[in-house]
C-alpha cells in the first residue's frame, strides 16, 4: 500500500480507520496494562460509553442537516432531574414509567428546538445556546438547587441501568438496541436519507420534494428524545442527580461526531463512523487512569484527535479544482 | 392549415400564469399547451420567464394567478412532489445533486422505492432501476459511483435520468444541453425521441436554434415575461424567432460604441491548469471589448479567477504593458489594474445584507481611511459619484444590497470594483438573470468604459450579447481555445459549431 492509498483510505473510508486505531490502542494499552483487555473491563468500558455513543447519534442527525444541538448535555440534565423528582414523589411506578416519562420530557424539549429551528428559521446555533441556558436554569427551578441523592430515590430507579441480562448490564442492551434503530433510520429509511440530502444540497433537497422544515422538526425531536433517555440512564446509573450533571458534555458529543467523520458543514457522517468516535474518546478516558496517567490529559488527547479528524475530514473534501479539460485527448499532442 | 392527421391530445395546458417578484414581473399571463407525443420549444431570452414557468410547473413557486390543468384536470402544486406526482418532472438548470450520495440514490432521492409492507427502502430495486435508466440512455456510469466524482457533463445526464425515473407524463428539459459533448448530445436527442414516440409531452428549453429545429414540433416565445407567439415549428424559421424572441432592434439592446482600438495591453500565454483548462494565450487591447464564448462549464470563469490570482494556474505568463508580472493574488491583481466583477453576485460579488455604500467602496477602504479610520464623508461621495454614474436605482445609499433589483445588485458589484479605477475589467456574465433594460444600461456603460481607454474582457454564455458587444471573440471548449473571431465573422453558426466541440475552427 502505498503512501497516497492509505491517505485515501483513512479520507475515504473514516470507519475502517477508526476501527484499527482503536484495536491497535488496546493492543497498546494492554501491553502496559494486560488486565485492562480483560472481557470485564473491555465491556465496562462500552457501558460506561453507552451514553455518549447514543447521544453522539442524536447529534449526527443535527449536524447532518447543517445544524448543531448545544443543548443535548443540559436536556439530559433537566430530563434527569426531572425524572429523578418523579422517582422520589412516586417510588412505586415501574421503571419503565421513568423511562417512558424521560423519553416524552426529551422529546418535548427537543421539539422546542425543532419549533425554533425550522418552523421560526433562527439559525441553530442560536437556538440551542439559548435552550441551553434555559433548560440549565430550569434544573435549578424545579430542584431548588438541591440534590436528588441515593437514599432518595427508589431502587428499582437505581439499580436498572448495571443490572445484568446475559451478563452485560441493562444500559449497555440500551445502547445496543438504540444504536442499531438509528442505523436502520438512517440507511434504509426514506426520512433518513433525506437528511443527508437536506445536509448535502438544501436547495436540490427541496427540488425533490423533501419537506425540509418537517424533516428538521423531527431531527431536533428525536435528539431530544435520546437526550431524555441519556438523562435518566445517568442519574440513575450513578445514583444522583444534582444541577451541574453532563455540564460541557455536548461539546465531548461534538467532538466524538467530528472524530468519527461527521462533517460539520453538513451531509457526511455514518452512524458506525460515529459510535467508533465514541468508543475511541471512552476508551481514552478508561485507559488513562489504567497507565497512571492524569485524567488531564483525556482533554489534551481528545482535543489534539479533533484537530486531526477536522483535518482529515477537510482534505477529504478539498477538490482539486473542477475536471473540465480531458486530458485523454491532450496526452496524444 | 389542414392538418392530416388528428391534433394529438392536450396533455398540459396553462392558462393566464403570472408571477411578480419585488420590482420584476417575471410572468404576465402566459398561457401555454403541450400535446402528448410532441416536443414543445420554449424559447426566450435569459431572463424572460421560461425557469419562472419551469419552476412553478414544478410547484417550487406558487403563480400569483392562472391556472394549470394536466390531463384535463386543474391541479395545484403546493411542494414539489404535488408535481411528479401529478406527472410532470423536470430537469433543472441548476446542477441539483447530492455530491456525498451515490448515483442511484441521487436519482431516486424524495421516491425511493421500499419493500413491500415495511416502509424500508429497497436498495437493490433501486440499484436495478436505476441501472435500466442509465441502459436506456446509453451511458456507461456505474449506480454505485459518487456523484463527486462524475463530470459535469455526467451530471447533467444525471439529471435527465432523474427525470425519467418519475415515469412522467410531461417531461421538462431546461437547457438539458447546455454542457454536453456532441455525443452525448446525440444522446439526448435519442432519450427525447424515444420520450416523444412514447406518447409523453415535452417541453425543451434551450438556446441552441439547431436543436429546436431538430427536435421540436411546435415553440412558444417568451419575452420579458409575455407570451409574443406560439405555432408549429415548420411555420418559422431561426430568424422570426429571433426576431419574436429579442422584439427590438439589437442597437437598442446592444449599443456598441465605435472606440478606437489600440496597442496591446494585457496577454496571456499559455496559461495551463492541470483540470480547469489548458494552453490558454491571447491579448487584449487597448480600448478593445474581447468576448469569451463557451458552453456552461467551458473553463472560461475558471480561467478569469487564475488570471486575477484567486486560483493558481501550473504554468504561463501574464504580460501587462510589455512587462511581465506575476498576479498571486487578488490584491495583487488590483494593484495590476486588474478588476474581476464575478458571475455569482450572490456569493462572490456582493456583500447582500451589507447597505450599498459599505459594499461600494469595500475595495476603496485604505483610500477612505486616515490613520486606520474610515472617512465616512468621503464614503459617501464616492458612493454617490459611482451610483449616479451607474444610475443605480435606490431609495438611499444605506439600502441594503439585498433588497435591491437584481439589475441594481450588480450596478453596485460593478460600481465597486470601477471604484480601484482598473484598466482591464474582466465582467463574467454581467447581464445574466437581469431584465433588458437594466442589461441595456449595463451594457450601454461598458461602451463607456472602453471610451474612457479601458479594456473589457466580456465573458458571456449568451451568444446575442457577445456578438452585439464584443470586438472579438474567443470561443472555448472544454477549457481550451477552440476558436477566435473578429466581429464580422462572429455568426451564430461559427460560435455555436465551435463551442459545442462540433469543429474546429481553421
Amino acid at each position: 500500500m502505498t503512501a497516497s492509498d492509505l491517505r485515501a483510505l483513512l479520507t475515504r473510508r473514516r470507519e475502517p480507520a477508526l476501527a484499527l486505531l482503536i484495536v491497535v490502542l488496546v493492543v497498546l494499552i494492554g501491553i502496559r496494562a494486560p488486565f485492562f483487555v480483560s472481557i470485564d473491563s473491555l465491556s465496562g468500558v462500552l457501558t460506561d460509553t453507552s451514553i455518549l455513543m447514543m447521544l453522539a447519534c442524536a447529534e449526527m442527525l443535527v449536524i447532518l442537516t447543517r445544524g448543531i444541538d448545544l443543548s443535548l448535555a443540559a436536556n439530559v440534565a433537566f430530563t434527569g432531574m426531572a425524572v429523578a423528582l418523579l422517582s422520589m414523589s412516586y417510588p412505586e411506578l415501574p421503571v419503565v414509567a421513568y423511562i417512558v416519562s424521560a423519553l416524552l420530557i426529551g422529546l418535548v424539549l427537543g421539539a422546542f428546538n425543532g419549533f425554533f429551528v425550522a418552523i421560526i428559521g433562527i439559525p441553530p446555533i442560536v437556538v440551542t445556546l439559548g435552550t441551553l441556558s434555559m433548560f440549565r436554569g430550569l434544573v435549578f427551578v424545579i430542584s431548588g438547587g438541591e440534590w436528588v441523592n441515593r437514599h432518595e430515590m427508589p431502587d428499582i430507579y437505581q439499580m436498572f441501568p448495571m443490572e445484568t441480562f446475559l451478563g452485560l448490564p441493562h444500559l449497555l442492551w440500551v445502547a445496543v438496541t438504540v444504536i442499531p434503530m438509528f442505523w436502520l433510520f438512517m440507511n434504509h429509511t426514506k426520512a433518513g436519507r433525506s437528511l443527508y440530502a437536506i445536509g448535502g444540497n438544501p436547495q436540490a433537497a427541496r427540488y425533490v420534494g423533501i419537506p425540509i422544515e418537517a424533516r428538521l422538526f423531527m431531527v431536533y425531536a428525536i435528539a431530544g428524545m435520546i437526550a431524555g433517555l441519556c438523562g435518566y440512564l445517568w442519574t440513575a446509573r450513578f445514583a444522583v442527580a444534582y444541577t451541574e450533571i453532563a455540564i460541557g458534555f455536548e461539546l465531548v458529543v461534538i467532538a466524538a461526531c467530528v472524530i468519527g467523520g461527521v462533517s460539520i458543514a453538513g451531509g457526511v457522517g455514518t452512524i458506525p463512523g460515529v459510535v467508533l468516535g465514541a468508543l475511541f474518546l471512552g476508551l481514552i478516558a478508561n485507559a488513562l487512569p489504567v497507565m497512571g496517567w492524569s485524567p488531564f490529559w483525556k482533554q489534551a488527547i481528545s482535543g489534539a484527535v479533533i484537530l486531526i479528524a477536522v483535518v482529515l475530514n477537510s482534505r477529504s473534501h478539498k477538490r482539486q479544482g473542477k475536471l473540465i479539460v480531458r486530458r485523454d485527448e491532450a496526452t496524444a499532442s | 392549415m389542414v392538418r392530416e392527421t388528428a391534433p394529438k391530445p392536450v396533455i398540459l395546458e396553462v392558462n393566464g400564469l403570472s408571477k411578480q417578484f419585488p420590482g420584476v414581473k417575471a410572468l404576465d399571463d402566459v398561457s401555454l399547451t403541450v400535446r402528448a407525443g410532441e416536443v414543445m420549444a420554449l424559447v426566450g431570452e435569459n431572463g424572460a420567464g421560461k425557469s419562472t414557468i419551469v419552476k412553478i410547473l414544478t410547484g417550487i413557486y406558487k403563480p400569483d394567478g392562472g391556472s394549470i390543468k394536466v390531463d384535463g384536470t386543474s391541479v395545484n402544486f403546493v411542494r414539489p412532489s404535488d408535481s411528479w406526482l401529478a406527472g410532470i418532472s423536470a430537469i433543472h438548470q441548476e446542477t441539483s445533486v447530492f455530491e456525498e450520495l451515490t448515483v442511484a440514490e441521487n436519482i431516486f432521492m424524495g421516491h425511493q422505492p421500499t419493500k413491500p409492507r415495511v416502509p424500508l427502502i429497497d436498495w437493490r430495486d433501486m440499484h436495478q432501476r436505476a441501472q435500466e435508466i442509465l441502459d436506456r440512455m446509453d451511458v456507461p456510469i456505474s449506480t454505485r459511483a459518487l456523484v463527486r466524482d462524475l463530470s459535469v457533463a455526467q451530471r447533467h445526464i444525471l439529471g435527465v435520468a432523474k427525470a425519467l425515473s418519475h415515469d412522467a407524463q410531461v417531461v421538462i428539459m431546461d437547457e438539458p444541453s447546455a454542457s454536453l459533448s456532441r455525443r452525448e448530445i446525440e444522446q439526448l436527442m435519442v432519450i427525447v425521441r424515444q420520450l416523444r414516440d412514447e406518447g409523453k409531452g415535452v417541453i425543451f428549453i434551450s438556446h441552441k436554434f439547431d436543436e429546436i429545429f431538430e427536435i421540436a414540433d411546435r415553440y412558444t416565445v417568451l419575452r420579458d415575461g409575455e407570451l409574443v407567439g406560439d405555432g408549429d415549428i415548420s411555420d418559422v424559421n431561426q430568424d422570426d424567432l429571433v426576431k419574436l424572441m429579442v422584439g427590438r432592434s439589437l442597437d437598442e439592446v446592444f449599443p456598441k460604441v465605435d472606440v478606437p482600438i489600440g496597442e496591446v495591453v494585457f496577454s496571456v500565454d499559455g496559461f495551463t491548469h492541470d483540470t480547469e483548462f489548458d494552453d490558454i494565450s491571447f491579448t487584449l487591447r487597448k480600448g478593445e471589448i474581447l468576448g469569451f464564448y463557451g458552453l456552461v462549464g467551458a473553463g472560461r470563469s475558471e480561467l478569469m479567477q487564475a488570471i486575477f490570482g484567486i486560483t493558481h494556474p501550473r504554468s504561463g505568463t501574464l504580460v501587462l504593458d510589455g512587462v511581465q508580472v506575476k498576479i498571486d493574488s487578488p490584491v495583487e491583481a488590483m494593484r495590476a489594474g486588474l478588476a474581476y466583477v464575478p458571475e455569482d453576485r450572490q456569493h462572490q460579488g456582493a456583500i447582500l445584507p451589507m447597505s450599498i455604500r459599505k459594499n461600494m467602496t469595500l475595495p476603496l477602504i485604505e483610500q477612505l481611511s486616515h490613520r486606520g479610520f474610515l472617512n465616512r464623508r468621503k464614503q459617501l461621495g464616492a458612493t454617490k459619484e459611482m451610483g449616479a454614474r451607474l444610475s443605480v436605482k435606490a431609495a438611499h445609499w444605506d439600502q441594503q444590497v439585498e433588497d435591491l433589483s437584481g439589475g441594481n445588485q450588480q450596478k453596485v458589484v460593478i460600481g465597486k470594483w470601477l471604484a480601484t479605477r482598473p484598466r482591464i475589467i474582466i465582467l463574467d456574465e454581467p447581464t445574466k438573470g437581469i431584465d433588458i433594460g437594466s442589461k441595456a444600461a449595463v451594457h450601454e456603460f461598458m461602451g463607456e468604459l472602453v471610451a474612457q481607454g479601458l479594456s473589457v474582457i466580456l465573458v458571456s454564455s449568451e451568444l446575442e450579447e457577445v456578438r452585439g458587444m464584443a470586438d472579438r471573440v474567443i470561443v472555448m471548449h472544454e477549457g481550451r481555445i477552440r476558436g477566435e473571431f473578429n466581429r464580422r465573422d462572429a455568426t451564430p453558426e461559427n460560435i455555436v459549431s465551435v463551442a459545442s466541440g462540433l469543429e474546429l475552427a481553421a
